[in-house]
This record gives C-alpha cells, sequence and structure tokens, in this order.
C-alpha cells in the first residue's frame, strides 16, 4: 500500500538497518533473508508470512545468541526461477547467514536443489510443503519444521468417507508439486476405505477463467475436494457460486486459509461447512495458540482477521531459529555445524503443538480436522473437529513402502 | 546509420577487461554476465525489428526451448531425459532453438506489423503453456532443475570469472556477426523487406525465404543467448518462458535503443541494474513500479534509447566546435 504509513514504516526500517549494520560489527550479527511470495497469486498469503517472522524476532527483540538480527526479506512469485535468483541475490549479495523461506512448494524443490550448492548457508523452511522437498534426496542444510502437503491430510479421507459418507468425489486442483502431496494424502486413506475418484481437473496456477472446469465437473459425485490456493480459491468460490454450483465441498489445507476467508465476496457462504484439514485450526484452545492470535492482532490492526497458516508456519521456523541460536550462544563457526546440529535436534514449541524432525530434518507435526464456520460478528473461521497428533511424513506407514509407491502426480494416486 | 565513436567502443572494451579485475564476483556473474546473456535474446529481437521490421514476442521462446533441450541432455536433478556430452548436446539444443525459429518466421510470413507481433507473442505463448502443463520433457510446473554448468579442465562454466568471460565474449562475437551480416546482400535484402517487402518481391526476391532465413538467424542467437541463461540458472522452468519474460525482452530492446544492435546490451545493463537493486532502493512491494517507469521515461524523452546518450558527447563536441569557430570568426577583425 503506498500510503504515508507504509512509506515512513519502509524509511525508517531502511533508516534502521543502515543504522543497525553501521553500529553493530559483522561478528555481533545474523543476516536472515526471508523469501516470501509478494506477488501473483499468493501475495496474500505471503504478506501474513512476513508478518509470522516480524512477531517472532519481536518476541526475542531480535537478538538471539547473543548476536543481533538483522531480517532482509526478498519477494517471489511462486515460480522456481525466481526464488532461486532472490535466494543468489541474498546470499552472494546481502551475505545472509540463513534463509528462512520459501513459500510456495515448487519453489521449496528448486530452493532444495540450490541449497545444497551453498552449503555454507542454512534454509529454514517457511511454508512450501510439497512432498519431495524432503521426502527424497533431501539437502543437508535444508530443514523443514513442519509438515508437508500430505501430512496436512491426515485424517480428512477417512473422515469423509466414514463420518461425512462421501463416497465418490471429484477433485480440482493446482497442477504442481505442492497439490500434488495433498491429493495424495487425502487419496491414501480414502481409496483405502473404498471411496472412489472418478475425475480429477487440473489447472495452471494462476488460472482466472474456471468455466470449462465448472462445465467439467461430474454431476453424480457427493462431493467436490477443491485444493487451490490464494487468489486462484477465491475466484474459483465466485465462478461456482455464480454458476449456481449446489456440491458438497472440502477444501485443501489452503484454500480455506485465512487469507482466503478474509476476503468477501458473495462466496462467502457457499464456503461455509467446508471440510479441511491442515497445520491449524483457528479456535484451538491450546494457550499457545491464543497467545499468538492475540499478539498477532495486537501487532497487526491491519492484518488479517486471525493469523494464517503461513503466519504460524514462517513464526515457526523463525522461532526455531532463535532456539537453536541461543543454545549454541551464536555460535556459527565451521559452516554452521553447532547450529545444524541445534536444529536437527530442536523441539519447537510452536502455536500449533510442538515440532520436532525426523532423519530427513522434516517435521513430525500435529494435524487439526477443521470445518468452516462463521462467529457472531460474521467472520468465517476454521472450527476444529478433531486433532491427530504426532502425523509423519510417511503417514504412520513403512517408509520403503511408502517411497516404493512412487511421487505424487497427476496420475497416481488413482482409484475412479 | 550512425556508427559509434571509436573511443566509445575502445572505452567500453577497457571497462569490460577491469571489471573482473575490480569489481567482487557478484557483479562479475550477476550483473554483467546476466546483462550479457539477456542482451544477446535482446539482440535478436532488436536483430529483426530494426533490420527487418518485425518485432518478435517469440524470442524468448526460442531461448527457451534452446535451454530446454541442454537441460534434457544435460545431468539434472529431475531425473529427466538422457545425458549426452555437453558439446553434442550443446549442437542439439543450438539447431533446436534455429529451426523453432525458422517455424515462427514460417508461420509468421504472412504477416506483418502489429500482427506478426500477436502471432509470434501465441506461437510464445503456447511454447509456455506446453511447457507448464507436459510432464515427459519439461516437467511442467517445477521445470528442470539441478543442471550443472559443464566442466573444461579444471573450470567450471559457471564459476564467475570463466562465465563472465564467455558470455561477455560470446555477446561480443554476436555482435560483430550481426553488423557483418547487415552489410552483406542478404542484410540489405533483409532491409530492403523492412522498408518494402512488396517492392522487394517485385524485383524478383523470395520474401518468404528472406523472412525464415531471418527468423532463423535470430533464433539462432536467442539459443546461444538461452543456454548460458541454463547455466547462469542452473534450472530452466516455464517461468523463464512465460509473458513476463518475453516482455521484458522487448524491454530491454527498447530501453537500450533499437537504432543500433548494441542498445540490447546497454538495455540490459540498465534492466538488471534496476532489477538487483530495486528493491534496496525502493519500496520492496513496488520495484516492478520503478521499472515501468523508468521505461516510460526512456520512451517518452530519449527515442533512441539509452544508448542514444552516447550521440549526445558527440552532440557536445560539435556544438562546442561550432561555438569555438562562431567565436574565433566573429573576434577576427
Amino acid at each position: 500500500m503506498l500510503n504515508q504509513t507504509s512509506f515512513r514504516q519502509s524509511a525508517l526500517g531502511i533508516a534502521a538497518i543502515s543504522g543497525a549494520l553501521l553500529v553493530t560489527p559483522a561478528w555481533a550479527q545474523v543476516k536472515v533473508g526471508v523469501l516470501a511470495t509478494l506477488e501473483g497469486p499468493f501475495a496474500s498469503p505471503g504478506q501474513d508470512s512476513v508478518r509470522g517472522v516480524q512477531l517472532a524476532l519481536d518476541d526475542v527483540k531480535s537478538t538471539a545468541g547473543g548476536k543481533s538480527i538483522t531480517m532482509i526479506v526478498e519477494g517471489t512469485n511462486a515460480e522456481p526461477d525466481v526464488v532461486v535468483a532472490k535466494a543468489r541475490k541474498l546470499v552472494e549479495q546481502d551475505k545472509v547467514d540463513v534463509i528462512i523461506g520459501p513459500l510456495s512448494g515448487s519453489e521449496g524443490i528448486a530452493i532444495k536443489n540450490y541449497s545444497k550448492s551453498v552449503p555454507g548457508v542454512t534454509f529454514i523452511n517457511g511454508s512450501s510443503a510439497a512432498e519431495d522437498t524432503t521426502l527424497r534426496d533431501p539437502s543437508p542444510n535444508f530443514f523443514r519444521f513442519m509438515g508437508d502437503g500430505t501430512q496436512w491430510m491426515a485424517g480428512l479421507g477417512s473422515y469423509a468417507y466414514d463420518v461425512k459418507k462421501y463416497h465418490r468425489v471429484a477433485i480440482v486442483s493446482e497442477d504442481y508439486s505442492f497439490p500434488y502431496s495433498q491429493v495424495n494424502g487425502f487419496m491414501q486413506e480414502f481409496c483405502a476405505k473404498g471411496g472412489k475418484v472418478p475425475a480429477k481437473l487440473w489447472v495452471p496456477l494462476g488460472t482466472k477463467d474456471y468455466s470449462s472446469v465448472i462445465a467439467q465437473l461430474p454431476s453424480d459425485v457427493d462431493a467436490v475436494f477443491v485444493v487451490l490456493g490464494g487468489s486462484d480459491a477465491v475466484t474459483f468460490m465466485s465462478q461456482y457460486n455464480q454458476a449456481g454450483g449446489q456440491a458438497h465441498m472440502m477444501g485443501g489445507s489452503i484454500t480455506v486459509d485465512q487469507s482466503v476467508l478474509s476476503a468477501r465476496g458473495p462466496f462467502r457462504k457457499q464456503i461455509i461447512g467446508m471440510l479441511s484439514s491442515g497445520p491449524t485450526a483457528d479456535n484451538n484452545n491450546s494457550p499457545e495458540w491464543k497467545s499468538f492470535v492475540a499478539d498477532y492482532r495486537k501487532k497487526f490492526p491491519n492484518g488479517l482477521q486471525s493469523p494464517s497458516l503461513f503466519a504460524n508456519n514462517y513464526y515457526t521456523a523463525t522461532k526455531a531459529m532463535t532456539l537453536a541460536l541461543d543454545q549454541v550462544h551464536g555460535d556459527l563457526s565451521d559452516h554452521q555445524a553447532a547450529f545444524r546440529k541445534a536444529l536437527s535436534n530442536l523441539t519447537v514449541d510452536s502455536p500449533s503443538g510442538d515440532v520436532k524432525l525426523d532423519g530427513n530434518r522434516q517435521g513430525i507435526v500435529d494435524v487439526y480436522l477443521t470445518e468452516v464456520d462463521q462467529n457472531a460478528q460474521g467472520q468465517l473461521f476454521n472450527k476444529l473437529v478433531k486433532v491427530t497428533k504426532g502425523v509423519n511424513q510417511t503417514l504412520g506407514q513403512p517408509r520403503e513402502a511408502w517411497l516404493a509407491k512412487g511421487e505424487a502426480g497427476r496420475n497416481y494416486p488413482s482409484c475412479p | 546509420m550512425k556508427k559509434r565513436s571509436p573511443s566509445l567502443s575502445w572505452l567500453v572494451v577497457a571497462a569490460l577487461v577491469l571489471v573482473p579485475l575490480v569489481l567482487p564476483a557478484f557483479w562479475l556473474q550477476n550483473i554483467f554476465a546476466k546483462a550479457a546473456v539477456f542482451g544477446i535474446i535482446a539482440l535478436s529481437l532488436s536483430f529483426l525489428n530494426t533490420y527487418g521490421g518485425m518485432v518478435s514476442m517469440a524470442q524468448m521462446a526460442a531461448a527457451g526451448l534452446a535451454a530446454y533441450a541442454m537441460a534434457y541432455m544435460s545431468v539434472n536433478g529431475s531425473g529427466l531425459g538422457v545425458p549426452l556430452p555437453w558439446p553434442l548436446a550443446l549442437v542439439i539444443a543450438l539447431t533446436v532453438g534455429t529451426v523453432f525459429g525458422a517455424l515462427t518466421g514460417w508461420i509468421a510470413s504472412r504477416t506483418r506489423g502489429v500482427y506478426l507481433l500477436m502471432l509470434t507473442l501465441a506461437i510464445g505463448m503456447g511454447v509456455f503453456s506446453f511447457a507448464q502443463q507436459n510432464n515427459e520433457l519439461f516437467n511442467a510446473f517445477d521445470g528442470i532443475n539441478g543442471v550443472a554448468a559443464p566442466r573444461v579442465g579444471h573450470l567450471s562454466l559457471n564459476a564467475p570469472i570463466p562465465f563472465y568471460v564467455l558470455s561477455v565474449g560470446l555477446a561480443w562475437l554476436l555482435l560483430v556477426l550481426v553488423n557483418h551480416v547487415v552489410r552483406t546482400p542478404f542484410g540489405l535484402a533483409l532491409q530492403g523487406l523492412r522498408d518494402s517487402d512488396r517492392r522487394l518481391a517485385a524485383l524478383g526476391f523470395r520474401v518468404t525465404l528472406h523472412k525464415i532465413a531471418a527468423f532463423a538467424l535470430a533464433g539462432f542467437m536467442a539459443s546461444v543467448g538461452g543456454v548460458l541463461m541454463l547455466w547462469y540458472q542452473g534450472q530452466i522452468a516455464p517461468g523463464s518462458v512465460g509473458l513476463t519474460a518475453a516482455t521484458n525482452i522487448l524491454v530491454i530492446a527498447v530501453l537500450g535503443g533499437l537504432r543500433r544492435p548494441a542498445g540490447a546490451f546497454a538495455g540490459a545493463l540498465v534492466f538488471i541494474l534496476l532489477q538487483t537493486f530495486a528493491t534496496d532502493l525502493f519500496f520492496r512491494d513496488r520495484y516492478n513500479t520503478l521499472i515501468g517507469a523508468v521505461f516510460l521515461l526512456v520512451v517518452l524523452f530519449l527515442p533512441s534509447g539509452v544508448l542514444g546518450l552516447t550521440d549526445l558527447v558527440s552532440w557536445l563536441r560539435r556544438a562546442i566546435r561550432t561555438r569555438q569557430a562562431g567565436e574565433q570568426s566573429s573576434s577576427t577583425p
């Protein structure tokens, strides 16, 4: 927003950073680069991610391990080429020690590959949730303190089949790595129970016109599982609502995220009752979540009505970094060996439950089954239905068998 | 067509030689070499426009296809393709780009002006959509990543100084090629095509073949840029051949000045500088506004582009000389 406040904030920010950089010697500083999607379909989630990082840094007053933390944010647009270019700028020009990010699934895979070529920098994932970022061919300096898209669907397939009695489901999904993981997680349980998925409609990320997709949706299904995010979700739900669609809906983790629920439009009526699953639940009763929400609302009156999962994930990643820095007293020597060891053994008390890492530096997390509901003020929120604790990357199945089933993609899993 | 003064050329050569000795590796690789790479692709567009009168928005697609072909035939982290020895892969990749250029020229041969622009844009977008959705050859949205640049002896072509020398050297060679081609009978006929293709046809030239050949040459130049782009980025994704990327090439060509081939490189340097440092100097969220504003200013006030500023030097010199001559003649009694 090009208004007075943001100009002042930016000017103050630049002055503060330059002041800090001039006054603080290099050895007393930790430079952190933040990669968030500030353009394109995920611009709103991207803004919330930066708020999450800001909250975590404010918690520790931008100091950890005895060193002051400087944050440099770079905007991307969910495309793999752009995120690697920005990461290179952060590493080669700004000389950051740690990078927090990226946000989108395919960005995560590209950054994982890039991280292998810069062993001197530690990468802590922001919110990118494709499976293959850590499941196959992981990078030794890439840490993910959150679940992946598959883990986030734990419990949804079974609940949809057993409780909601949806036996035939059509899927509308974005065509890249993260939705493949979400569809995989859903279909693992759903197909195992005997559910059928007669149609899977894949749309490119950033699609604006869903008329052909809506026309192709089969009419003999019990529900439609929508795995779109950001502005794509808003656009699809609006057009589906305008086309007079009546089917029951289920959403992927980012389809009913706060960044979508805060948007205005007649589609809001359609969203109420939408089943979903993910890393957060807006009315979670835990004290950590409640204080996180209160903090968010106090610090960001212009933010979303409640923190999104992106704020939650970026907050957790930054908190993990500050905790590990405190543990090793800011020791980043020897290719950050002590710091990385601390990260690997860390259990982070995130707003949505404890997160610890497995052998591939992938998070083992609690997953929340939710349903969209409306509160007394007319705001939409994700009501908690069920919590599944300690979900790992293979959903409890043996790792070899899981890997042998093959990569999640357009054609796998399949149960027509 | 104005010729740049030789002293300016020597100045540029001297600066390019001094740059690796003076500036840190970040500047070598991410500013100058990157400007050379995108300048080469913009040169292909500028060549077609200035000497052929055809604005082709499919140049980035040609570069991207060559990059994809090269990535497919190199060892990569996406598990796709068949690794071949890199000289063979390079030849095949350049052939792919050149053939695509010729095909584009053939499809667009009956159109001119803005219709040719729209047709080539449609072809470019077709390539983008296909790359974004095809799994077997292009790996869809993720693209092909983890591509290592080839090694020559101990040198990795991706290291700052070798890559800088390679890209700036190739840029210079292609610039010399363009300047040479436009003086050959082929090049002169191409300019005749730009001025009036009907008259050229009446003289007995085969206009369609000329267009296809010009597009093929532009495709070849774009392919060189595309392969260099792949080695620089270490990956290729559909975003690199999309609408934004294609428009950026046009912006670069116009920014630098379309009257002289070297304008493409001046425009690329300005563009890369803006892109890299705008987030530090301007609002982080609005850096595209800065690039757009600079573009608008150049189009409005510098019709010969950034390179047109070098005319300022010779204009000043002439103005001073005229003034001095005037003063002398008025001072003699």
